[in-house]
């Protein structure tokens, strides 16, 4: 549709794009400056995503997407930005990370190094164009700058290990990003076009020599994506960089895995579709049984783990896993149900991310983690303890915190993973059982068991062999993050029939496939001046 | 033309494949160099092979698609040889950063004992 209100499609770009420009001339001595210029702009992304949700979920569009045209060029010519529910659903939850994660930053990750706050907003930017975009080459430009900033974050109070942590993260990034340009290319070669919505329309009508070549450079993508969202060969990176970042950019780089899992899910639907002829259900097989793989991989690895790093990371795997394999199996009717588990595994594993490096206060009360990283920056001691206050019973805090943490990762009642699984696995019992089926179902039991155990060692470890005298000193900017995700979790646990209703609505985004070619390439330019 | 551009292509690709795979930084970053040379190339030829046509024109009047090269993979092309180029010299940067912090130009970030 082309209205003005598809005109608000651009804000989540450029908002992000001119604050990051506007912070690197603000001087790194105006901290506080730096941060809550940063905050506001994050702030009023958020509010913006969540306008966009309601816009595009209400009647003021009725069943319309939003369709942006860049330069006024139509489709498939020129670029598109498309707003549906599933990507303003993303804008959401990646705003609202971005909140947390950035509050939680300013008593002392953010003052680290050089340029947090840009990298920051770039970061966003690039995750808001991924999510909106139409158009596959755009995509691939969106998502360096979203892997550019995640290298400078993740490099961000630089020490050894997370120099050597970014080697790795950084040259398999690189290679993924070979893969996604020859993808990009072989899917020119076959079909002629780079929009998603002209290619869905092209697929079903291609020649069997050029359906191959197509079938090639999808696969050719898949891994590029797949990498990013950590599927089992292919995700050997994560355990090593989740756990060497700084956690506010380790909750970032969390919602990164959900960005190539969202990728996935979207061009799987739109090209290989129902409607996609004889290509219909390509590589589900190959994403079920990675799927599974990475389920498996990620239940050992869990087990096996000691390190709280470790068990976020072998969490955000799991959840990766499931969600693949969800994609893979390609039951329609799933689909709600793996978009709630996708919210909630998403912001537990954030919300664990960020706690764990509190906990770890309770062995280390001093800043001794951070003395290494600080003494390259030469900042003032005294400095560093100014910022926040400082709130009682800590303890307390962190060991309820804990708990609701464990039970969201852990898929135990009453909290939102509980209701995530639950419905999935419900969903898959109503169908009859196939292989894959029965596999998924045993495989996110023993999943789930090992995340309990692997939790429950951690928190026995952490909480009642502590011997401290005194209770870690916790800021009320680092706790209040923590808070509000498990508040978002607890909320979604309550209004788990409206959300769910929601996201029903998300999830018929995906099946209507014909809806999103037609309006996409339908969308005529607006004609200014007189018309002839 | 084609064999010729096909073999550069894979000769390149593989070169870089086996120097990603090396042990020292130095080796792997002039592997990456290299795949993103196999990659630009390739993206320039799925335009097609041609020679001496024009990707535009200004003539509104005759438009036979015969005659004008594939203007996109083109774009594409430079569009991707200038992200390759940041994201290369993002990398040297973080390789000397570690070549300084660790005394090695190992990608570990360490020697193995048994190292060649």
């Amino acid at each position: 549709m082309t209205s003005m209100l598809s005109e608000i499609l651009v804000l989540p770009i450029l908002l992000p794009l001119l604050t990051g420009a506007l912070l690197v001339l603000v001087n790194e001595r105006h901290h506080q400056l730096k941060y809550v210029l940063n905050q506001l702009s994050t702030l009023l992304l958020l509010v913006l995503a969540c306008w966009l949700l309601i816009v595009t979920d209400g009647p003021a569009t009725g069943d319309d997407l939003l369709v942006y045209l860049a330069a006024n060029w139509v489709a498939p010519f020129g670029i598109v930005l498309v707003g549906d529910r599933l990507a303003s659903l993303f804008l959401v939850l990646a705003a609202l990370l971005a909140n947390c994660a950035l509050l939680f930053s300013y008593s002392r990750w953010a003052k680290l190094g050089v340029h947090f706050h840009t990298l920051f907003q770039l970061l966003l930017m690039g995750i808001n164009g991924a999510v909106l975009t139409g158009d596959l080459f755009n995509l691939f430009v969106f998502f360096e700058v979203m892997l550019a900033a995640s290298y400078g974050l993740l490099l961000h109070g630089y020490n050894i290990t997370r120099i050597r942590a970014g080697m790795q993260y950084i040259v398999v990034n690189l290679i993924a990003s070979v893969f996604f340009l020859l993808g990009i290319a072989l899917v020119y070669a076959a079909a002629g076009s780079l929009n998603f919505a002209d290619l869905a329309r092209l697929i079903p009508e291609l020649a069997p020599a050029q359906r191959q070549l197509m079938h090639t450079g999808a696969a050719i993508l898949a891994v590029a994506f797949l990498t990013k969202s950590a599927m089992w060969p292919l995700g050997f990176w994560l355990p090593t960089t989740y756990s060497a970042a700084s956690p506010p950019v380790t909750a970032m780089l969390v919602l990164l895995t959900k960005i190539g899992v969202y990728v996935v899910l979207r061009l799987n639907y739109l090209w290989f579709g129902d409607t996609a002829g004889s290509s219909a259900g390509f590589g589900n097989t190959m994403l079920l049984y990675g799927g599974l793989l990475t389920l498996a991989f990620g239940a050992i690895g869990l087990l096996a783990s000691q390190d709280p790093g470790r068990i976020a990371s072998y969490s955000a795997v799991i959840s990766s896993g499931t969600l693949l394999a969800l994609i893979g199996l390609g039951q329609d009717l799933t689909l709600s149900a793996m978009l709630f588990y996708l919210l909630s595994s998403t912001l537990a594993v954030a919300a664990f991310v960020l706690l764990t490096e509190l906990i770890e206060r309770i062995y280390t009360p001093t800043d001794s983690v951070l003395a290494l990283s600080m003494e390259f920056f030469a900042l003032d001691g005294e400095k560093e303890e100014s910022a926040g206050v400082v709130i009682p019973a800590a303890m307390a805090f962190l060991g309820l915190a804990f708990a609701a943490c464990a039970l969201i990762m852990a898929g135990l009642p009453p909290l939102s993973g509980f209701i995530a699984k639950f419905s999935i696995l419900h969903q898959l019992l109503q169908t009859p059982m196939g292989r894959g089926d029965w596999a998924l179902l045993v495989l996110l039991f023993i999943a789930g068991l090992s995340a309990i155990i692997s939790l429950m060692r951690f928190g026995v470890r952490s909480f009642w062999t502590a011997h401290t005298s005194q209770s870690p000193r916790l800021k009320f900017s680092e706790a209040s993050p923590i808070l509000l995700l498990l508040l978002v979790c607890i909320s979604m646990a309550i209004l788990a029939g409206p959300l769910s209703a929601l996201l029903e609505r998300v999830a018929d985004d995906l099946l209507q496939t014909s809806r999103y070619i037609e309006q996409v390439m339908q969308t005529i330019a607006i004609s200014r001046g007189a018309n002839e | 033309m084609e064999i010729i551009l096909a073999l550069a292509i894979g000769i390149l690709f593989a070169s870089g494949v086996w120097l990603v795979l090396r042990p020292r930084s130095f080796q792997v970053i002039t592997g990456l160099l290299l795949l993103s040379y196999a990659v630009n190339l390739f993206i320039f030829i799925t335009g097609r092979i041609s020679v001496n046509k024009p990707p535009l024109t200004l003539d509104e009047t005759a438009l036979d698609p015969a005659l004008y090269a594939d203007p996109l993979p083109q774009a594409l092309v430079l569009t991707a040889i200038v992200i390759g180029f940041a994201t290369t010299a993002l990398y040297l940067v973080v390789l000397l950063g570690s070549r300084g912090l660790t005394g090695t130009d190992h990608v570990d970030g360490k020697e193995k004992e048994t190292d060649e």
